[in-house]
This record gives structure tokens, C-alpha cells and sequence, in this order.
């Protein structure tokens, strides 16, 4: 019974275990829920479905199996997933790109606004409608020079005024959740406990010896509990090339924060200079200045970068090589700076592994570090914690 | 037992029905959802519709799971052996009860709140799986073990601080409360103010759910908070039309203050209404 319901679950890429599938029969035989499809569905849903994030995918799934009854109540009317996916790639030619005419900023949220209200099916190609591949200013993967991108990934040409999923050199959020739970788990490996702070917790070993020593009278003694005293600077690359992966950087991010007490975090791009910032939005007025860091943080710190270390070898080894300013020195000469300052260090870079061997930067950058450059993946994480709790 | 909804709760059907199979069932419910849509109240209601005791376990970043069972005081002990009192010979007087062993005890079925799971440590589920499965735990210090007279209803909430392991997510049926349409909070606004003024109140909903389509907001303002704000205006005794200013010129509404609790929501939303100001 319903056997191949919960098959059609689990190739909707839900986690449903068996035992989630014979607490759902249990509830049927018991009579947890009514025969109506409506009750069977929440009943279902609370059943098997662990994470609000899944309802969507559920619902899909339910849909398609008991066909005809896709009109599940709680559905709201969103822009539907289809239309964003990335289906195509539509390259222009120059010529066709000038024609395309620039409309100005206002315009362009106003009439975007009154298309999505006209417009009601997946809209491929073609140059008025909001979809994927053509060449409207709405819409993702086409090409505008000042078009607003709808969901998706970017389709290569980073030119929209306005990206709605995600916001150049923004922040990076670390409410993000999902996911993180495994991040978490091998962070943990650089856990180091020291006991400091207010005595509060009972010190049994030290009580019973100062009662011996008292002749038996008891004489209570009593020490600060223990915590993850490790400390951290994180320093991570944001905008550019880094954006095909804010989603695990955020994640990485978010885990770091709730991991441990000491973190201090800091933004660059694309390499280390003199000055590194806090907020990505008011990055050119308030800036810090590496040097300070240098004399602030002892050596204690774990040093931690986060970048794909992707970029012209001209930025890390020349001076005036920044795309972004006028630097004096070498970016190299501020990475070994640090990696003097702060011994116990590593690199995690979000681009596969495999990869690495055909970018000049990052071998450059990974011989600065001394070999401690490791893949942003679960491996690549304990590989890296190992190493940095290392006595160095 | 079946829990039909409150007179002062308003649940939608989904809820009730997850709450039901939870009952029946005899399975823990996670309850995820915003915070302020009444994820704490839920296992008040119930035990309050249900006539049974609620225990209630707030968890901390501190708390251990051992906590829930019991904890054995060492240090009263050790003074009364000084005192050379009697009650020191029998290791059981200085076993202190916790939640989960008080609810497994009990006479009568009881609700049991584990409130905000996410605030600890990260694997205090993992450290609660027997217990919620098997309703029974094992007393290292007495050498027995204890079992539930009556499988507790356990109610457990989160706020999406931290995600939660697989094994234990498998063992739980989980509800997300989404936030309500206007219809619902119609309801649940008339279950808190009966004697409201119709038009106070659909001005006033007008006003707060178009101060949640506001972008940028670091904290929407919740149910629990337009309760407080409507408290604030009947006790002022605000008069609608100081609600309704949008068709003259914008205006931050009267007693803004409850609806948005951080000061830069605040000073984002007097910008844009000034912005909006300027534009007429």
C-alpha cells in the first residue's frame, strides 16, 4: 500500500526513510487522518517532510503522483521555479547588443512590474517577455546591458543594474541554516578548551584534596567552566569571480560564526593589500588597515582565507597590480606578512580541486601558503582543521 | 484525546491535524515556523484543551540533556555527611527529578515543552534519542530504570538557530507554522480584542502587513507584536483615521515603536517614508 508513493517521494529528491513510511501507515491504520485528500496530504506532509525548506518539493511530488489534485491549498502564486532554470545561453553580437536600447532605471522596475502582472506561462527566447534566454531586460541568462536578473544563476555577463537574488560584495548572510550541520561537525575539530571567565562550576578533583587537607571538613572549591577558547581571523574574498560560490561561502561563514567565541572576520578582493573592510556596503570609507590588525591579533590567531585565489598572477606578485587601486607593494608581500604574524594557517578555496593545476594565481598562491591550500569541500575542511590545530 | 483548538488559539486545520497524529501516534512534534506565531503557546493550549499538566523544559545554550532526566546532587550530599544527617545514607534523596522524568512519572498523561531546541549545543538531540523513542531511561546512581507510565505528548520548538540531526528529525513529526493571511489574523486579533472597532482593525492590519512588505527589514514584525501594537493604540485610544494617512502623505504610523523592535529597521523605514514624502 502506497509503496510506490513513498518511491515516487524519493525520486522527488525527498529524504524519506522507511521508518517515516511505516509511522504514515501506522497513523492510516489508526486513523490518524479522515479519507479526504486534503487531510491525507497535511497528514503526509507532518509525517514525512522534516524541513519547511522541502514543503515545495513535496508538494510537487504529491501533485504529480495523485494527478488532478495539484490544487493543494497553501500554494502561493510565485514566479514558478521553471521559468528561471537555466535553459539556455543566447550570446549577442555587438551589433545587436547597441541595438538593444538602454531603458532607464525607473522605467525598468515599473515595467517589469506591469509584465509580471500581464504575463502567466514560462516564456523562453524572444524579447518582451520575462524568461530565460532572450534578450528582454527581464528576466535571466539573456542579454540587456541594464536588465534585471529574476532568480537563476547568471548566465556569464555580470552587467544587471540590479541582481534580485544576490547583491554584488554583499555581505554575507550567516542566518543561512541549511546545510550546515556537516560544516559544523568538522569545525569542531579545531576546538580547544581553556577554562576562563567567573568560577562557577564545581571542581571535584580540588574539592575532595582540600577536604582531605581540611581533616574531612568539606571546603567547596570551585573553577570557571570550560570553552571552545580558540581564536580566529577569517578573511574572505567576496565579489567577482567569487560569486559563483556566496552559497557555500555563506554556509561556511554562518557555521564559522556560531562555532566559535573569538572570530573576527574581514572582507578582500580577489587578493590581501593594505587595507581589508568590515561592511561590504561602506567598504571605501571605512576601511581597516592590515598593519593595524597585525600589532592587534597576537599570534594565538588561526589565520583562515577564504578565495579561489582566481585572478591575474599580476595582482598577487606586482606592485600596482590591484584592480581596484594604486598598491604599493606586492599583494604577496601582505600575504607573507600575515603568515608571519599569525603562524597557524590555511586557505580553503571553493574551486574543485582538480582545477587548480591550470591557474597560474592559484599555484602562486597556494606556494605562499606553504602547501596549506585545501578544497572547500567536507574533506578539504578536516584536512585544514587537522592542520591548523597542529602545533606549529 | 483530540485537540479541537482553543478558544483563545487560533489554529488552522493542518496544524490541528499534526497535532492529532501526534497525539494518536504518540510521536514528539517539532514546530518550526517565524518567531511570534505562537510555537510556545501551541503546548499551553493543548495541555489547557486537553486538562493535563504541562511541564515545560527552556533550553539554554547550557543545557544539557541529562538535565531532563535527572541530576544528582553531589555537593548537598557531601555537606550532609559532614552534618552527619540520615537522609545521607540512601543515595535517592539526592536525586533531583528533571522534566522528562516528572512527565514519565506522572498519574495522568502530561504535555511535555521542550522550548527552542536550536539554543543548544549541537548534539543535545542526538543525546535525547532513547528517550523520546523508548520513553525510558536508565538511573546510573539508583540502578533502576525508569519507564513512562504514560507516553508524554511532546511538543518541541525551534527557531532554525541550528539544523537537527536526521535521526532525530526521523522520530518527530514536524510542523512549520507559516505566517497568517489577513483572514486568519482577522481571527486571531478577534479572539485578543473582541470588542475592537472594525474599521481600527482593518486599518490597523492594512498598516501592518504593508509595513511587512517593506524590503530591507531585519525583523518583520510578527503576530505577537501587532497584538502589542493594537493594545498600544485601544489603550491611547488612536482613532482610525490617524492610521489612514497614506492617501494625503506618508507617515510613520503612531506608536511604530512595537511593530518595529530594531532601531535600524526603524530608521530605514522614517527614511523611506521620507522618501516617499518627497516624491509627492
Amino acid at each position: 500500500m502506497l509503496i510506490d508513493f513513498f518511491l515516487h517521494l524519493k525520486a522527488g529528491q525527498l529524504k524519506v526513510s522507511t521508518r517515516e513510511f511505516l509511522t504514515l501507515l501506522e497513523g492510516l491504520r489508526d486513523g490518524a487522518c479522515s479519507h479526504s485528500i486534503d487531510e491525507f496530504y497535511f497528514y503526509a506532509r507532518t509525517c514525512l517532510v522534516k524541513d519547511e525548506s522541502h514543503y515545495d518539493r513535496f508538494d510537487a511530488a504529491f501533485g504529480s503522483y495523485f494527478k488532478g489534485v495539484t490544487e493543494i491549498p497553501g500554494l502561493e502564486a510565485e514566479l514558478p521555479q521553471e521559468w528561471l532554470q537555466a535553459m539556455m545561453k543566447k550570446h549577442l553580437s555587438p551589433e545587436d547588443k547597441a541595438k538593444l536600447e538602454k531603458l532607464g532605471w525607473d522605467k525598468l522596475m515599473e515595467e517589469f512590474r506591469k509584465r509580471l502582472s500581464e504575463q502567466k506561462e514560462r516564456h523562453q527566447g524572444g524579447s518582451k517577455w520575462i524568461g530565460t534566454g532572450g534578450s528582454s531586460p527581464f528576466g535571466n541568462n539573456g542579454y540587456h546591458p541594464e536588465g534585471i536578473r529574476v532568480g537563476g544563476e547568471s548566465a556569464g555577463n555580470r552587467t544587471a543594474i540590479k541582481v534580485w537574488e544576490k547583491r554584488e560584495y554583499r555581505n554575507l548572510d550567516d542566518s543561512v541554516e541549511l546545510g550546515t550541520r556537516n560544516i559544523k561537525v568538522a569545525l569542531r575539530r579545531l576546538r580547544r578548551f581553556a577554562r576562563q571567565g567567573a568560577a562557577d562550576e564545581l571542581d571535584l578533583d580540588g574539592t575532595i584534596a582540600a577536604t582531605a587537607r581540611n581533616a574531612g571538613w568539606l571546603d567547596l572549591m570551585m573553577r570557571p567552566e570550560r570553552h571552545n577558547a580558540v581564536k580566529v581571523l577569517l578573511f574572505l574574498d567576496v565579489g567577482g569571480s567569487m560569486d559563483d560560490h556566496i552559497k557555500v561561502c555563506e554556509e561556511m561563514f554562518s557555521a564559522c560564526r556560531s562555532e566559535f567565541k573569538h572570530l573576527e572576520y574581514f572582507y578582500f578582493h580577489n587578493c590581501v593589500y593594505e587595507k581589508v573592510w568590515r561592511d561590504s556596503s561602506r567598504r571605501h570609507s571605512e576601511n581597516i588597515a592590515v598593519s593595524d590588525l597585525l600589532h592587534r591579533y597576537g599570534p594565538d590567531y588561526k589565520l583562515i582565507f577564504v578565495g579561489d585565489a582566481t585572478m591575474s598572477p599580476y595582482e598577487i606578485l606586482h606592485p600596482h597590480g590591484s584592480i581596484e587601486h594604486m598598491n604599493t607593494e606586492p599583494g604577496a608581500a601582505w600575504l607573507r606578512r600575515l603568515l608571519d604574524a599569525w603562524p597557524a594557517a590555511a586557505w580553503l578555496n571553493p574551486e574543485p580541486e582538480h582545477l587548480w593545476p591550470y591557474r597560474k594565481s592559484i599555484e602562486i598562491v597556494d606556494q605562499i601558503m606553504g602547501g596549506r591550500m585545501f578544497p572547500m569541500t567536507l574533506g578539504g575542511l578536516e584536512r585544514a582543521m587537522q592542520q591548523l590545530s597542529k602545533k606549529q | 484525546m483530540r485537540f479541537e483548538g482553543s478558544q483563545d488559539y487560533v489554529t488552522t486545520p493542518d496544524l490541528m491535524l499534526a497535532v492529532n497524529a501526534a497525539i494518536k501516534l504518540q510521536r514528539p512534534l517539532l514546530i518550526k515556523g517565524e518567531p511570534g506565531t505562537g510555537k510556545t503557546m501551541l503546548a499551553e493550549q493543548v495541555a489547557d484543551a486537553l486538562g493535563v499538566p504541562l511541564l515545560q523544559w527552556h533550553i539554554k545554550s547550557t543545557t544539557k540533556a541529562q538535565q531532563g532526566l535527572y541530576e544528582y546532587d553531589a555537593v548537598s550530599r557531601l555537606r550532609d555527611s559532614q552534618l552527619g544527617e540520615d537522609r545521607v545514607k540512601d543515595i535517592a534523596n539526592y536525586i533531583l527529578k528533571g522534566v522528562l522524568w516528572q512527565a514519565f512519572d506522572a498519574e495522568t498523561p502530561t504535555v511535555v515543552l521542550i522550548d527552542e531546541i536550536d539554543k543548544a549545543d549541537i548534539e543535545f538531540p542526538n543525546d535525547l534519542l532513547r528517550e523520546l523513542d523508548r520513553m525510558e531511561f536508565h538511573v546510573y546512581e539508583t540502578r533502576e530504570t525508569v519507564r513512562a507510565r504514560h507516553r508524554p505528548i511532546v511538543f518541541i520548538t525551534s527557531n532554525n538557530e541550528k539544523e537537527l540531526p536526521d535521526a532525530f528529525l526521523r522520530r518527530c513529526f514536524f510542523h512549520y507554522i507559516r505566517f497568517p493571511d489577513r483572514d486568519t489574523m482577522q481571527r486571531i486579533v478577534d479572539v485578543h480584542f473582541p470588542g475592537l472597532k472594525r474599521d481600527l482593525l482593518r486599518e490597523a492590519l492594512e498598516v501592518f502587513f504593508g509595513l511587512r512588505d517593506v524590503p530591507g527589514l531585519k525583523k518583520k514584525p510578527s503576530t505577537s507584536e501587532l497584538i502589542d501594537w493594537l493594545k498600544l493604540l485601544v489603550a491611547e485610544d488612536i482613532p482610525p483615521e490617524a492610521l489612514r494617512a497614506k492617501d494625503q502623505k506618508a507617515a510613520v504610523p503612531p506608536l511604530a515603536g512595537a511593530l518595529l523592535k530594531n532601531e535600524q529597521d526603524l530608521h530605514l523605514f522614517e527614511r523611506l517614508v521620507f522618501m516617499a514624502r518627497n516624491n509627492r
